[in-house]
């Protein structure tokens, strides 16, 4: 028991003191929303570097996610008759998870990586230290930008990851499952069509709200994990590391918890 | 102008300052030196609110340096520049954007006055080339000057230097020793120096201490130092002029 509770301990502190860290970040993020305008450049950059940069992969993967949704999908309706209902099964999968789920998992990988390391690296080699000395806001001036770019770009990218995968799948509907893809389209676009906010179809908003989640908090991570890198370069491997680790974990959780309220 | 009085600090086990006192007059420069790793970059990152003490005080122009009250901090570190160890230049601005860095973010000078104000310092320390390099792209030894000129930029009344001739060759090292006791002789500028460098030391120094254990052994003239009969003190100088 005492080992039990002494074990549960040394995993959870650290754990706990890492997400308090991240949270800080997060709040002090929030509190300087009203230096957008000066930081407009910065944030261009972000979204540039963060953003456009990863679209290839984003459209990529998805392009294929969403031949594997039609082909296993189609494969197993078309055993009741029901290959045309495809295009819906692909939509709904594609909009509501994949897309968000897959494009924040390529930026976890690619953005907030580089986030922890390049932060990380200004930290160790003294450069974050520099800016607190001659009083730069360092939330401000790294953080915010960074964050605010992943947040805008993420559902961007979701759109797109979204529609490259349903185009994808319609690919596999005509060639391997024989279905034409007018039929596909329409039945794709049929299933998006439960009008309830603002004229958009509840899958589609719950996905890119998701989305917009999953950038603020991959971000979060990868910055706050930058910010606390220690000890040389080898510190830098491990806060790009955790970034990774953490800002994955963090989307499966989340998207679980996103879901159910979206959803119930 | 700069006081520490009975400053303690110890990280975890490890006790860095052990009742640590000195101070500094306006103008005068104290150099120290001392073993790596024995706590001289912790002396001024205290001086510089980056640290705070467990115990004891410290005082900067009149003033208790209080980590946690940030405005009193910030006002105090406009008067202060600090001359980082391996410059920590920000590694993606241009030579000219980090010099203007400070006076961008923490003044509402217009781009003509902090380009007058950034021209001049980059001539201060003779880089007024390479406006457009990148930290990568020059020298340990330039890149050293632009962080001075850096810490020049918002006129400080106290410039910290950190190991200022660490990493360069002896020429460079003597040049901006030269330029740390002109910035000293002219603008009348209060400095504290840690350098392993008996001849920076020298150079610009009115006070001279070593400092090991968490104390100053010694402090005083240079010359009284160099030639003192202190066995550690001699040892650890000897070493360094060989
Ligand atoms: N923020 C810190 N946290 C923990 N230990 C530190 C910190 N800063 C310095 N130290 C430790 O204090 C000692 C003195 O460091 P430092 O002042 O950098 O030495 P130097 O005299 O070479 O400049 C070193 O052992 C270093 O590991
Ligand atoms: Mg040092």
């Amino acid at each position: 028991m005492n080992f039990i509770s002494r074990t549960g301990a040394t995993l959870l502190a650290p754990a706990i003191e890492n997400a308090g860290f991240a949270m800080g970040v997060a709040g002090r993020t929030l509190a300087r929303l009203h230096h957008l305008p000066k930081r407009r450049r910065l944030l261009f950059d972000q979204m540039h570097l963060g953003g456009i940069k990863s679209a290839p992969v984003v459209l990529f993967v998805s392009f294929f996610i969403g031949m594997i949704l039609s082909l296993q999908l189609g494969f197993e309706l078309a055993r009741y008759g029901q290959q045309e209902a495809v295009g819906l099964a692909v939509a709904v999968s594609m909009v509501r998870e994949m897309g968000p789920v897959m494009t924040a998992v390529i930026l976890a990988a690619s953005v907030a990586s580089a986030m922890a390391a390049e932060i990380g690296t200004m930290r160790v080699q003294e450069e974050v230290t520099a800016l607190e000395v001659m009083s730069v806001d360092v939330t401000s001036y790294l953080v915010l930008p960074r964050i605010l770019a992943l947040t805008l770009m993420a559902p961007i990218l979701t759109i797109f990851a979204n529609i490259i995968g349903i185009v994808g799948g319609g690919i596999i509907a005509y060639t391997q499952l024989g279905l034409d893809f007018d039929g596909y389209v329409r039945n794709a676009l049929s299933a998006l069509s439960d009008r309830s906010f603002a004229g958009l179809p509840r899958s589609v908003y719950s996905g890119l709200i998701k989305a917009t989640i999953f950038g603020f908090a991959i971000a979060v991570v990868g910055c706050a994990s930058g910010l606390r890198a220690r000890h040389g370069a080898s510190g830098v491997g491990e806060s790009t590391r955790s970034a990774v680790r953490n800002s994955i974990i963090l989307i499966i959780v989340l998207n679980f918890f996103l879901g159910k309220i979206v959803y119930t | 102008m700069i006081r520490m009085i009975d400053v303690h600090k110890a990280f975890g086990k490890q006790k860095v300052l052990q009742g640590l006192n000195f101070e500094v007059d306006e103008g005068q420069s104290l150099v120290i030196m001392g073993p790596s790793g024995s706590g001289k970059s912790v002396i001024l990152k205290h001086l510089i609110g980056l640290l705070e003490p467990d115990q004891g005080k410290v005082e900067v122009l009149g003033q208790t340096v209080n980590i946690h009250n940030r405005e009193a901090l910030q006002r105090l570190r406009m008067d202060m520049g600090y001359l980082f160890q391996h410059s920590a230049l920000i590694n993606w601005l241009s030579v000219y954007d980090n010099v203007a860095l400070p006076l961008r973010e923490t003044t509402s000078q217009s781009e003509k006055d902090i380009r007058a104000q950034v021209e001049k310092v980059l001539g201060l320390v003779q880089m007024e080339e390479a406006h457009e390099k990148l930290p990568s792209e020059i020298s340990g030894g330039m890149q050293k000057r632009v962080g001075l000129a850096r810490a020049l930029v918002t006129e400080p009344k106290i410039i910290l230097y950190d190991e200022p001739e660490a990493g360069l060759d002896p020429e460079m090292s003597a040049s901006i020793s030269k330029m740390m006791r002109r910035l000293k002789e002219e603008l009348g500028m209060t400095s504290v120096t840690v350098t392993h460098s008996v001849s920076c030391a020298v150079t610009v120094a009115d006070t001279l201490a070593v400092f090991e254990h968490g104390q100053f052994l010694i402090a005083g003239p240079p010359t009284d130092v160099l030639n003192s009969d202190h066995p550690r003190v001699k040892t650890f100088l000897g070493a360094a002029l060989d």
